[in-house]
């Protein structure tokens, strides 16, 4: 009796993990990426990779256009930034740009049909602030960017207002109560993987430049500049959202037996490092800088404009757009005009 | 070899599983069995493979020799010996030292005629080795997750493998073998306390009974489990912790492969609050 009872129970936990094993191949994409044994392995639902892949498909190419010849700032009036660039293509841009940004509302979303030249409305003047981000990006970020670049569409989606945006939580950690504020700590946060960690790592990591590192550069007491626990729960709040943001885990780009290490790190940790400080530039001299131009349904609880973090490019994937070249065809996005 | 004076009544023939009579006999106070000689065998080799691993590796520093399972792509198959072939044998072996010694606690527990309480807590901590090194590699298609054999790598495995699911404290059965854990310390720390202090009374002072001891926990917390009560809960406490430690890396994987945080969704959504 005992002896049966201990055979199925053997019999069932083998059977439990050859079952397991057997419907691995397909269900699961699993990617070594240290030295093996070190755990540094990314492991992924294929089902749940294949519809990541699915929602990141690049826009449809635009065909060529013939050029003019004309610079485009002698036909049309009032262009600041494109002016160097064929009358031709600035048209076949500005077709891009509708589809990327406003497919639906169309050229009049930004420009006043009476009077195309017109500053009138906002989104105008934004969007030429957000094509000089763009060039700057592509021209000056190439350290996080290179030989992929981004467009409009990197971010936009098709959509006049992109789906990962976030502002700062300094309203709701305001109206904490005795230092307990729902929205802003001790709380699941969606932008940092439903963590429990302060919600809005951003204002002070990626608007505001406070230091990321914790660790200590020397051993043990670190006086005076010992990090608190409350920093390292910000830094920690950051590192999930940027793994939600990348659809990785932690050790796709450190080995987590030393955080700091650069030398133990992989060179994905190197790219992030320039993106954060692309992050905290763009959302300082581009967006902070356009709070007048946007109407205040734009802006956020605490009057703040809206900001850029990981998840406004990536949406779930470590490259962008499944890795396609954006600026292959678009090299007037990739230089900084006038 | 001198014999203890109730020695003889535990060196009695017979309660072997296997091998009948051929090593049943005792080389000085040890019981040798079929088992013994099996976990010699296996105890031998593996040892024996680890200096020869360690001979191949970078260093001697007994700190950072490390043994590593074979590449991810090696799947299921047998790897190359110095590509994690090593590791593999050497698991073989060590399960085979395990389980043998496991037996040998059986067969002993036979010649005692006492319950098999010993050999099934040992059992539960081969079965989380076993969670490790076989059933989560079986299910994850690859023995490259299993864990590399030394002293400070098999902890940067734990360290990097936690750090797949961004924030391991968020998963549930680790919550549970962690609970069971810190249990088990705080039950052994009050038995041990009570223990202490009833055999140890102050000069003059007759050692205190069991009835003491029950006393003192009727008056702290209202309820003495006893003392037969307390050795099964903390067999159950401290194997509870072992087996919620094996749930909850064989669920890191094979069947969660997000960050922990996000498994609590449910909860966030319950209709009472959503």
């Amino acid at each position: 009796m005992k002896t049966t009872a201990l055979l199925s129970t053997a019999a069932l936990t083998i059977c439990l993990s050859l079952g397991l094993g057997g419907c691995k191949e397909d269900r699961l994409t699993v990617k070594q990426t240290g030295y093996r044994g070190l755990g540094m392995v990314q492991i992924n639902e294929t089902a749940a990779l294949d519809a990541i892949t699915a929602r990141n498909q690049p826009p449809d190419p635009i065909d060529p256009v013939e050029k003019s010849g004309t610079p485009s700032s002698q036909v049309y009036q009032n262009v600041k930034v494109l002016g160097d660039l064929d009358s031709n293509e600035l048209m076949r841009l500005m077709t891009a740009i509708t589809q990327w940004v406003a497919p639906e509302q169309g050229c009049n979303y930004c420009h006043n049909p009476e009077n195309l030249a017109s500053d009138d409305l906002y989104t105008k003047v934004v969007a030429r602030r957000m094509i000089q981000m763009t060039q700057h990006i592509n021209a000056d970020w190439t350290k996080h960017v290179d030989g992929v670049g981004v467009t409009c569409y990197t971010c936009h989606r098709g959509h006049p207002v992109p789906a990962n945006l976030w502002f700062s939580n300094s309203v709701a950690e305001a109206h904490g109560f005795f230092g307990y504020s729902p929205d802003a700590k001790n709380h699941p946060g969606s932008l940092i993987g439903l963590a429990s960690l302060q919600n809005d790592p951003f204002t002070k990591l990626l608007d505001y430049s406070q230091e990321i590192r914790v660790i200590g550069n020397t051993a043990l007491p670190q006086e005076p500049e010992r990090p608190s626990i409350k920093q390292t729960e910000l830094t920690y709040g950051l590192m999930m959202h940027i793994s939600k943001a990348l659809g990785v885990n932690c050790t796709f780009c450190h080995n987590s037996r030393s955080f700091f290490a650069w030398d133990q790190s992989t060179p994905q940790r190197a790219t992030a490092w320039y993106g954060i400080r692309m992050v905290r530039d763009l959302n300082h001299n581009f967006l902070e800088p356009l709070k007048a131009s946007f109407p205040p349904e734009r802006l956020g609880a605490g009057g703040d404009v809206p900001k850029i973090n990981c998840a406004t490019c990536h949406q779930g994937e470590s490259k962008p757009l499944n890795g396609a070249s954006m600026i292959k065809d678009f090299p007037e996005l990739a230089v900084v005009g006038k | 070899m001198a014999m203890l004076n109730f020695e003889k009544k535990y060196r009695v023939r017979g309660g072997t599983l296997i091998g009948g009579d051929l090593f049943d006999f005792w080389v000085g106070p040890f019981f040798v069995g079929f088992f013994g000689v099996t976990t010699i065998f296996f105890a031998t080799i593996g040892t024996a493979l680890i200096i020869y691993g360690a001979s191949l590796g970078p260093t001697w520093n007994i700190w950072q020799i490390s043994i590593a399972p074979p590449d991810l792509s090696y799947g299921l198959a047998l790897a190359p010996l110095k590509e994690g072939g090593l590791w593999q044998i050497i698991t073989m072996c060590a399960l085979g030292a395990f389980i043998s010694w496991g037996l040998r606690e059986v067969e002993i527990c036979r010649k005692l005629g006492i319950g098999l309480h010993v050999p099934f807590a040992f059992s539960v901590a081969i079965f989380a080795y076993a969670t490790l090194v076989v059933f989560r590699p079986l299910a994850l298609g690859a023995w490259g997750h299993g864990f590399p054999y030394g002293i400070i790598s098999h902890l940067d495995w734990v360290s990097n493998v936690g750090y797949q699911y961004l924030h391991f404290h968020y998963n549930p059965a680790h919550m549970i073998a962690v609970s069971f854990f810190f249990t088990t310390t705080f039950a052994l720390a009050l038995h041990g306390g009570v223990i202490l202090s009833a055999i140890n009374p102050g000069r003059g002072e007759a050692v205190k009974t069991p009835e003491i001891e029950n006393a003192f926990f009727r008056d702290v917390m209202g309820y003495s489990i006893g003392t037969i009560g307390i050795h099964r809960l903390g067999l159950f406490l401290s194997l509870s912790a072992g087996f919620w430690s094996a749930v909850c890396i064989i669920i890191s994987g094979p069947l969660w492969t997000h960050g922990w945080p996000e498994w609590w969704g449910w909860w966030l959504n319950l209709p009472i609050w959503r």
